[in-house]
């Protein structure tokens, strides 16, 4: 018989180490007696006589999983369980774990099952209350919970991701942790008076809980399946629970006899119509809704909207601003807006007379190193910003749309053409006629000059149809 | 806090209590950034029980209360006697920031009357996510109620800051809304899904982020005069073609207030826990809505037996199943047997022949299963046939309860 005394609470390194030793030494579960040393009696002692040179022992994830949900559960019994299923895994029955049947692995599985809810329910019934601190130093916060086993490491580190930012203690009948902002450190238990004994949101917390319950609906034993009584003198709200379930009853009868209330005749007609204008009625409402919305994705200085007289016959459609158009808070205003601008003037149009926005209205861009690299717009985000756009049209109703670019197409039409082949007069919505061309900071990419050359050319012929057709359409409405 | 924001707090959360539809705070893994606090999971947390059983998670109010609409069966509506409370947007922020530094709930869950216009109001639901997370760094939980009259710009800002955006159905039919409902329009509230739904499909296929938790609805059980068969049909239509994570069921419950037009009775609890098994089956267990109506009385389901034993009762002549041999499938069609219960059971058979001590140790409800299933040393004989199986599988008032 071998004796194994392990460390109170959850040994997880004393039993890896003794189950190294009793491998490599081939000594059977049956031969094997685990008992617990009393607290501190010789301090940190090796366990038992388990030797500490043994090789380290490669056990199958699950079973090494399992080992470690399970330690922490108070059954005297749990190491020569877990010893009994490592002995079979490690002689010829690797998939143990898999037989949910097996009486021993059953009832791991049942321990395992309540380790897991109490930390869960540690997560959700530990109540945090604010020690006073002096102004400007960080918020305190500390709790005192009562958890069934040795819980604290292992259900701990959910409260560093959800409360980060806060300085916070839980102190446990098992143990303190203790989070600085930095470090989670654990000590010595504690007891209830080390925390503060209320909170200033408490009983606005107690009134949220007593609002929230629908007498019609009491069920208290579901209640207590869910949040067993023990739990109960930790909990603020709980106090009002047994004044809640007494007055149910009534509450429902009230309800019930006071029957129907003669409803207040509230015609509030006016309101009514009013609610359904409620949709922006000028450019600078559109644009102000605009300004004040997010990026869908982040990074963007600040939108930018559109620019030009609130009727203007001819609108162009970019994709979406850039770097310079990002800052300044303009469209077309960095190298393709010059372009563009150069482009117009050549064909006797003035910036100044037509109206020009962007499909996106906001700037995404990859960061390289200082340098902001434009980033095209996905599908999804173009359709984002469709509504807003189409809202432009309506406003502005111009006599002609021009899309510059693929995007600018893709926004109107909810298609992907391309570009090349559908170039000139084309039919992107059913109100307005359409042109379409290339974006200007196409240009700007070709490689060679003879190339940017001649696009450019053909660039300047397109701006001088748009400005007929604008022309053309203008003096037809005016003969009309 | 002070007197004033307590009472508000009170009359808020009151008029927020007959929605259902935040029951699940789940959202895929978050945790706080430096010099922020919240985090999600993906399963949500309940942070308290009330005594009516229900979950507490989130921190669940309306803005305000006061309503330009007149829904009969809500307690809101513009013709209801009920006293009237408005938060202001910073109130809600600070609330929800308090409560959660405290863990008392896993996040937010935002509604409001309509005031104004629709497109205010939801402005001003974006308002507070959008605050949450910029102000505080807040990671946490947030559904927003999403106003289906508002416009589809707002409905997209709302999906950059929440982790679940919902908007109610409520009932089941477009005659019930015409009737109960008179300003909304069931085709209006039908687009707004749609939209979500191709937004958070758009999202997810970009990997951006917008309402990562997915949309859900609820609809009132026992209010107007559909029948449960319209109900799941209804629902099995919502999966379909909108996508929705969830569909709550809500029993209608008396409210203070109420109008002559809804019935005065306590609220068809028994109904609502039937609805969501049924539910579940078509959402875990791979039943056909129709499959689960064929085994109604009347378009109503068994409110005696689970719809699963209903169903099965129905179709005998397809049990027992032996649980050695059975596939998959056919095993999560055993009255008794969960999935979870079936996997194990799948997995276990590879190594081992199943016998009843076996079953027990793998299944919590055994007693019901051995009508229908053969395991090594059982067979069910003729009592799959007997003509008194349902009296005998009857379950005692007291459990019937529990959702499974
Ligand atoms: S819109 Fe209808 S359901 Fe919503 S709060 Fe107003 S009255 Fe209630």
């Amino acid at each position: 018989m071998r004796e194994i005394a392990l460390q109170p609470g959850a040994d997880l390194a004393g039993f890896r180490q003794a189950v190294r030793g009793l491998v490599a030494d081939g000594i059977p579960p049956e031969q094997i007696e685990w008992t617990v040393a009393e607290p501190s009696l010789f301090g940190a002692e090796p366990a038992g006589d388990a030797r500490s040179d043994a090789p380290p022992l490669r056990l199958p994830r699950p079973v090494a999983e399992l080992v470690e949900e399970v330690v922490p559960h108070r059954d005297p019994e749990r190491y020569a369980l877990l010893y009994d299923v490592i002995w079979r895994v490690t002689h010829g029955r690797r998939g143990l774990l898999e037989i949910a049947s097996d009486p021993v692995v059953h009832r791991l599985e049942l321990m395992r099952k309540s380790v897991r809810r109490d930390i869960h329910k540690m997560h959700a019934y530990v109540r945090f209350r604010q020690i006073e601190t002096a102004p400007g130093e960080p918020e305190r916060y500390a709790a005192w919970f009562e958890p069934d086993y040795f819980i604290l490491q292992a259900a701990t580190p959910f409260f560093v991701e959800r409360f980060r930012a806060m300085r916070w203690r839980i102190v446990t009948p098992i143990g303190t942790a203790e989070w600085d902002g930095v470090t989670l450190r654990f000590g010595p238990s504690g007891s209830r008076a080390d925390v503060p004994s209320g909170d200033a949101f408490e009983a606005g917390w107690t009134g949220y809980y007593e609002s929230t319950f629908n007498p019609a609906r009491a069920n208290p034993k579901l209640m207590q399946q869910h949040m067993a009584k023990k739990y109960w003198r930790n909990m603020p709200e709980a106090a009002t629970i047994s004044n809640l379930v007494r007055s149910a009853s009534s509450r429902v009868e009230r309800m019930l006899e006071e029957g129907p209330t003669v409803p207040t005749k509230r015609m509030p007609e006016g309101a009514l119509a009013a609610m359904l204008e409620q949709a922006p009625a000028s450019l600078a409402e559109l644009n102000a809704i605009i300004r004040s919305s997010g990026p869908l994705v982040p990074g963007a200085t600040q939108a930018v909207v559109g620019e030009g007289p609130e009727h203007a016959d001819i609108i162009f459609v970019g994709e979406q601003p850039g770097d310079e158009e990002d800052i300044q808070g303009r469209p077309f205003v960095g190298p393709a807006g010059r372009l563009l601008d150069r482009a117009m003037a050549e064909a006797g149009i003035d910036r100044k007379d037509v109206y020009l926005t962007n499909a996106v209205k906001h700037f995404k861009f990859e960061q390289r190193g200082k340098r902001r690299i434009h980033a095209k717009p996905t599908a999804g985000e173009v359709s984002h910003y469709r509504w807003w756009l189409m809202r432009e049209l309506e406003l502005i109703e111009p006599k002609l749309v021009v899309a510059l670019g693929g995007t600018a197409v893709l926004a109107l039409t909810g298609k992907q053409v391309p570009i090349t082949r559908a170039r000139g007069p084309a039919k992107l919505l059913e109100d307005f006629p359409g042109y379409i061309t290339v974006h200007p900071s196409y240009l700007l990419r070709l490689p060679d000059e003879d190339a940017k050359r001649t696009a450019y050319t053909a660039f300047v012929d397109d701006m001088r149809r748009i400005r007929d057709m604008g022309r053309a359409a203008r003096s037809r409405v005016a003969a009309e | 806090m002070d007197e004033r924001l307590t009472r508000k707090l009170r009359i808020l959360a009151d008029a927020a209590k007959y929605d259902a539809s935040c029951a699940s705070s789940g959202a895929p893994k978050r945790s706080a950034g430096r010099g922020g606090i919240g985090s999600t999971n993906r399963i949500g947390i309940c942070h308290s029980y009330t005594p009516d059983g229900r979950c507490v998670s989130l921190l669940k109010i309306l803005l305000t209360n006061y309503c330009l609409f007149d829904c009969a069966y809500c307690i809101n509506r513009r013709s209801s006697n009920v006293e009237r409370a408005r938060f202001s947007v910073q109130e809600v922020v600070d609330i929800t920031i308090a409560f959660y530094k405290r863990n008392y709930i896993e996040g937010l869950f935002l509604s409001s009357g309509i005031i104004r216009s629709p497109d205010y109001t939801m402005e001003q639901l974006v308002l507070v996510a959008k605050s949450l997370r910029q102000q505080h760094g807040y990671r946490g939980y947030i559904h927003l109620k999403t106003i289906p009259e508002a416009s589809p710009w707002l409905v997209e800002q709302a999906g950059l800051w929440a982790d679940r955006l919902s908007v109610n159905l409520e009932l089941p039919t477009d005659e019930g809304l015409k009737s109960f409902a008179p300003e909304k329009q069931a085709g209006t509230i039908k687009a707004a899904m749609g939209q979500m739904r191709e937004r958070i499909e758009e999202a997810e296929a970009e990997r951006r982020s917008f309402s990562p938790a997915g949309q859900s609805t609820q609809l009132i059980v026992g209010a107007d005069g559909a029948s449960d068969a319209d109900m799941l049909r209804t629902t099995a239509n919502l999966y379909d073609r909108y996508a929705l994570r969830r569909v709550y069921f809500s029993a209608f419950s008396p409210i203070p207030d109420s109008t002559s037009r809804l019935p005065a009775k306590a609220p068809p609890l028994q109904r609502e826990n039937r609805l969501y098994q049924a539910d579940w089956l078509l959402r875990h267990y791979e039943f056909g809505v129709e499959e689960i109506a064929s085994a109604t009385e009347g378009g109503m389901l068994d409110l005696e037996v689970d719809p699963k034993l209903a169903w099965a009762l129905k179709n005998r002549a397809r049990f027992p199943v032996d649980v050695n041999k059975a596939d998959r499938e056919m095993l999560l069609r055993v009255p008794g047997l969960g999935a979870r219960a079936v996997d194990k059971i799948v997995r276990a058979r590879r190594h081992t022949t199943l016998r009843l001590d076996d079953l027990k140790r793998l299944s919590g409800a055994l007693k019901r299963s051995l009508p229908f299933l053969i395991a090594a040393d059982h067979h069910p004989g003729g009592s799959t046939d007997r003509a008194d199986l349902r009296a005998r599988l009857v379950q005692p008032a007291a459990k019937q309860l529990a959702l499974f």
